[in-house]
């Protein structure tokens, strides 16, 4: 029972993250009907950008308290990340919006495996560790035992992500989100600047990615291929989910990270994890092909 | 579509074109097929005259024209997009290879294993063909970015397995396979392959790809029956990469699940896009190009992996339907399609017709 | 017994009603048009036959077959075959090969036939492509055959749409708007195009159309579709003197 309790936390904690990067591709996808591929690698640069920040704002010299060096990080991360996403958008992404979609699909492929590879070529392919923010402390309730650090994942992107549906929901830019992905020619004749928006989508996209990027590097190891790595659960959340739907990503992150979590627990090896989660994508993909909360788009004739 | 121009390959080869068309027509005929029987004895003396290093990269871009061509049956020629090719590779060289190292050796055929390579690849292929079925289900339902991801899927979902069956090696890989692939036989393979598959593209069912491409509904309702289509599609495109993993097997000898993985699928991509889509000409060139030209920049080590993606992307922003897009060059064009014979074939037919009744009203050659 | 028979078509995109209890009995030879304001749910009764959407309710029989339930190919290789509203040919591929591809479903050699060249395949490739290229000379498409399809100009892109029909040998002919955005001289050329294909292939037609003049002109029968309803039936005499017509066209005040 106690394990069990355990496990559920390591898969909240996990599905977070899965969550908060899924949600950027079903953001963009809902905006401009676009797999991006790139984003699982812009989650990965944003870790970079954390382990570079957080490891220069904790040195000694600065004397900062820990939960300064943390929000500064996480801002620094969610800038320089969004930045990166729009600038993609700008030169790979938005020459291609007339041309077919496969076009732009190979490009995201594309850029998703330039990044990877850049970061290899130049920071190259050793684990690092990102700074202790802050002190952990293992608290023990009922033989289960879990971390500060837990708590403040679970419970930080608990918090974006309400926020985040409650902008999209609530907000004016929001609305404009959903009017150019509901009709990306009407949209404009309706005073919305397109562009922006889909500017502001990437942004908003990538910066959660790099929230989920810092609260993940404070746990896990930071390497070029865990854009690969984590960027594909990431993705299978999003499309288990349904694809284009805010909600939908966040279960779809929870249900990968017990996924994860528990296929170990149930089959021999932890190596079967790949192939639990990728037969349910096919499986679903079969015969539910809009994921759970996606809704079929109807053929025009 | 816009097709680029091909003004300055085909000004390069003017002359050798001239040359060519001032032969008599027996000799034109046969142009083509002597050509290729005297590239085959140059491919099978080639090791006495090349060192092991070119060799390598010859049989490398050979087993990439294949995996190249049988691509771009599916994303150029039929307009889907699969990104899972590697996985279907993965299937012909692990059978292909179990074959040679376990199964001919126990049934006391040890000696003959380099005769029975071809069976072990053909063997390997049709794997690998029918686990096509996979991904041609799927695709009756669902197109576009939810069929990439199902292709996807597919990719690692065999990577997964080939890494969970111990007995083959898991993880650490499967080795113990002779060095069978040579230049020849890779040269061999290549000519069926091209030569099949050029058969297929102008055949019925060529045409009925090619109106997925254009329009999956519209298809449909001029008869094509396009899950036919898409079945023979895939489990063609997945013999020739399964073909393709056999003799990749056996030239490097040693497989692990990794060879197989995303990263190979996507190299198997920008062949595809580089040359150009719906071209089997192309499919040559670029698998050609893109092989030689990642072996040139060997010297970069690192950032030799930076090249292939960047390439990707410029091609898709600044020329999206590759070199060749769907161009074809003249020999790979069967006799009886080409231009001018369609044109004359035309011609034989007005007379014919103008002799008995008229066209329709306002037809005639008023376009 | 009627060489089509719909019986209670109904559809339903969601909870909206596109097309109510449509009926047609269709005599071999017939020239039916269908007519109606935008959003009347004419296509989609083409829609309905060619098997693209499956009603939610009615019947659907072409020379006793069932039609409900079949795949578009199968329909079409019954008899049935169509053209659109907006032209969609194979843009990027000849105009050969638009009409060859309408022989899909009549060609009986196999993939391996094929991959190996044996001789039912060149036998058969070269009966098709000696009828495709008849069938353009006959519509008038002989200089463009080796054209690729995207570069005709519009009317001769709606005459290949006519032709690829054609190519699949239909008994019944579906023409969704063939004068759409056609001046009056190609629209003349037009009527008599339609006409002369009756006669030569021996169809029986079924005509959506917007230009008042085309329909008028050479149907035998109409039918006035509004609101998925349809309100009148009958000759082009008695379809212009009809008052629900006239007011579904042009609003009540015009009647007044």
């Amino acid at each position: 029972m106690q394990t069990l309790v355990q496990q559920v936390l390591n898969a909240l904690q996990l599905g977070s993250v899965y969550a908060l990067i899924a949600l950027g591709y079903t953001m963009v996808y809902g905006i401009i009907t676009l797999i991006n591929f790139a984003h699982g690698d812009i989650f990965m640069v944003s870790t970079y950008v954390a382990f570079f920040v957080g490891t220069a704002l904790m040195s000694q010299l600065l004397r900062l308290p820990g939960i300064v060096v943390f929000v500064l990080t996480v801002l620094a991360a969610m800038f320089a990340t969004a930045l990166l996403a729009v600038l993609i958008e700008r030169f790979a992404y938005k020459p291609l919006r007339q041309a077919p979609r496969v076009s732009a699909v190979i490009t995201a492929l594309g850029v998703g495996l330039f990044l990877e590879n850049f970061t290899l070529a130049t920071i190259g392919p050793d684990p690092r560790f990102l700074p202790k923010f802050f002190p952990v402390v293992t608290f023990t309730m009922g033989g289960v035992a879990f971390s500060n650090i837990q708590i403040i994942i679970i419970a930080v992107s608990a918090v974006v992500m309400l926020l985040l549906d409650t902008i999209v929901r609530r907000t004016m830019v929001g609305m404009a989100m959903r009017a150019v992905s509901w009709d990306k020619f009407t949209a404009p004749l309706m005073g919305v600047p397109v562009d922006r928006i889909i500017s502001i989508t990437f942004a908003i996209g990538a910066s959660i990615a790099a929230i989920g990027g810092t609260l993940f590097g404070m746990v896990y190891t930071v390497d070029p291929y865990m854009g690969i790595r984590i960027g594909w659960w990431a993705f299978i959340s999003a499309v288990v989910g349904g694809i284009g739907n805010i909600r939908g990503a966040m279960i779809g992150g929870y249900i990968l990270g017990f996924v994860e979590i528990f296929t170990p627990v149930i089959l021999p090896a932890s190596t079967y994890r790949d192939f639990v989660a990728f037969s349910l994508l096919l499986v679903l993909l079969i015969f539910r092909p809009y994921g759970i909360l996606g809704r079929p788009v109807a053929q025009k004739v | 579509m816009k097709r680029p121009s091909l003004s300055f390959l085909s000004r390069v080869l003017a002359p050798l074109r001239a040359a060519y068309e001032s032969l008599p027509p027996p000799v034109r005929r046969w142009t083509t097929p002597m050509l290729l029987a005297v590239f085959f004895v140059i491919a099978l003396f080639s090791p006495s005259f090349i060192n092991l290093y070119w060799q390598q990269v010859l049989i490398y871009v050979g087993i990439n024209i294949i995996l190249t061509a049988s691509l771009n049956l599916v994303n150029g020629y039929m307009g889907e997009f699969s990104v899972g090719h590697a996985g279907f590779m993965a299937v012909g060289a692990y059978v292909a290879s179990i074959l040679t190292v376990w199964v001919f050796p126990r049934w006391g055929l040890g000696e003959y294993v380099p005769y029975l390579f071809p069976l072990a690849l053909l063997i390997g292929g049709l794997a690998a063909g029918l686990t096509g079925l996979v991904i041609a289900f799927p695709s009756f339902r669902t197109r576009g970015d939810y069929l990439a991801i199902v292709t996807l899927a597919w990719n690692m979902i065999v990577k997964s397995v080939l890494e969970n069956i111990d007995a083959i090696g898991g993880p650490r890989g499967f080795m113990g396979m002779q060095k069978l692939t040579s230049v020849a036989w890779v040269y061999v393979w290549v000519i069926i392959t091209i030569y099949l598959l050029r058969n297929l593209v102008y055949s019925n069912f060529g045409r009925g790809t090619l109106s997925i491409r254009e329009d999956e509904i519209a298809s449909s309702l001029v008869s094509v029956d396009t899950r036919k289509v898409k079945i023979t599609v895939f489990v063609v495109a997945a013999f020739f990469a399964g073909i393709a993993g056999g003799l990749f097997a056996h030239i490097i000898q040693f497989i692990n699940p990794r060879s197989f993985s995303i990263l190979k699928s996507t190299d198997v991509l920008v062949m595809v896009y580089l040359g150009g889509i719906g071209s089997l000409g192309g499919s040559i060139l670029g698998a050609t190009v893109y092989t030689v030209l990642l072996e040139l920049l060997r010297p970069l080590q690192v950032w030799r992996w930076v090249v292939g993606p960047l390439l990707l992307v410029l091609l898709m922003i600044f020329r999206p339907y590759g070199i060749m897009g769907m161009r074809e060059w003249r020999f790979l064009i069967p006799p009886e399609e080409r231009v001018e014979t369609v044109a004359a074939l035309m011609e034989r037919i007005r007379r014919k017709r103008e002799a008995v009744a008229a066209p329709a009203p306002a037809g005639g050659s008023s376009g | 017994m009627p060489m089509l028979r719909i019986r209670g078509l109904t559809h339903y995109f969601g909870g909206l009603r596109a097309v109510h209890d449509f009926h047609l009995d269709l005599e071999p030879g017939e020239l039916v048009g269908i007519i109606g304001p935008n959003g009347a749910g004419k296509t989609t009764v083409f829609n309905l036959i060619t098997g693209v959407y499956r009603p939610t309710e009615g019947e659907i029989l072409f020379n006793g077959h069932n039609l409900v339930g079949k795949r578009s190919d199968q329909i079409v290789s019954l008899g049935i075959a169509r053209t659109f509203q907006t032209i969609r040919l194979f843009k990027n591929l000849s105009v050969l090969d638009n009409v060859r591809i309408a022989h899909f479903a009549r060609a009986s050699y196999g993939v391996l036939t094929a991959v190996f060249r044996l001789p039912k395949y060149v036998r058969e490739e070269a009966e098709t492509r000696e009828r495709a290229l008849e069938l353009l000379e006959l519509m008038g498409l002989s200089e463009q055959a080796t054209w690729v399809a995207s570069s005709l100009p519009y009317g001769l892109q709606r005459r290949l749409e006519i032709a690829r029909a054609l190519a699949t040998e239909p008994r019944l002919l579906l023409l969704d708007e063939p004068a759409a955005g056609m001046n009056p001289g190609e629209i003349a050329e037009l009527m008599e195009l339609i006409q002369w294909i009756r006669q030569r292939f021996d169809l029986t037609i079924v005509l959506i159309e917007h230009q008042m003049r085309v329909v008028m002109g050479i149907c035998e029968r109409i039918k006035v579709l509004d609101f998925g309803e349809t309100i009148a039936e009958g000759t082009p005499v008695e379809i212009q003197n009809n008052p629900r017509v006239i007011e579904a066209y042009l609003g009540e005040e015009a009647v007044v």
